[in-house]
């Protein structure tokens, strides 16, 4: 019999390995960094191994003092939930505008900011990799990056990769 | 984790951990990933045999419930929708 038993969909996939996810985090917006970090804590809930890739704007995310003052596009962001006209959305301080809007949704629906589901992250045992190219790139240096990251590139990250039973890009 | 313990830091224990325990979880008014995270977490002090009964507000819930049980092989005992409300009861396994 080769189809996929019940217990194949369990965490321990059968062959004594738990499941692992694997994602590339390449935004840095605070919208963008919500989708990898809700999915590594579902996954790492379901007693997965979970790694995050973080690059290029994602690096971001773990950025020490950057990532509690991710921001919201109001410029060439047709999704704002108020239609803004680019030349509006241009204008000084509507990126502080449509972020505070973003956070008083997130508030009001009890969803964690980005400094919490980064804690919830490293209690689940999620590794973050922080992509060393990126940071050669952009000047980010070991001591910008929040505690529990770890410098790697792209050659470790697919290595990780490779055992991994979803892989996504986000 | 300031943030979320308004609304949301409401476990409760209706006995101890012994054996088939029945233990509390309000997730009323968490969205996921949230009330997935919090049965993990109330999961991992349960002893095989103890149920876990969960309510939520999150419709999204009666898809991902199920699916948790599986993923973390636990038995899902119900799982009921009544006013907006859904009640979920696992049980921990001795394999889980």
């Amino acid at each position: 019999m080769s189809g996929a038993t019940s217990r194949d969909r369990r965490a321990g996939n059968g062959n004594g390995r738990r499941r692992r996810l694997a994602l590339v985090a390449s935004k840095g917006t605070l919208d963008g960094a919500y989708p990898p970090l809700i999915l590594a804590a579902t996954a790492a809930s379901l007693g997965w191994e979970v790694g995050i890739f973080f690059t290029f704007y994602g690096l971001d995310i773990i950025h020490k003092k950057k990532h509690r003052k991710l921001k919201v596009a109001s410029l060439a962001n047709p999704a704002m939930p108020v239609s803004v006209p680019n030349l509006v959305g241009a204008l000084p301080g509507m990126t502080a505008a449509a972020t505070r809007m973003m956070k008083s949704w997130m508030k009001r629906s009890n969803l964690p900011g980005i400094p919490q589901f980064l804690d919830m992250a490293r209690e689940s045992g999620v590794k973050l990799f922080a992509c060393s190219t990126t940071m050669g790139v952009m000047g980010v240096g070991e001591k910008d990056l929040v505690m529990g990251a770890d410098i790697a590139g792209a050659t470790a990250f697919l290595d990780y990769a490779a055992d991994a039973d979803v892989s996504l890009f986000v | 984790m300031a943030d979320m313990d308004t609304a949301a830091d409401r476990a409760a224990t209706d006995a101890g951990p012994s054996r088939g325990a029945k233990v509390q979880l309000d997730c009323k008014g968490l969205l996921c990933p949230l009330p997935v995270y919090r049965a993990s977490q109330a999961i991992s002090r349960l002893e095989p045999g103890d149920v876990l009964r969960i309510e939520c507000t999150d419709p999204g819930s009666l898809a991902d419930f199920p699916a948790f049980a599986r993923q973390r092989s636990l038995t899902l005992l119900s799982a009921t929708e009544r006013d907006s409300v859904q009640v979920f009861e696992l049980r921990k396994e001795a394999d889980a």
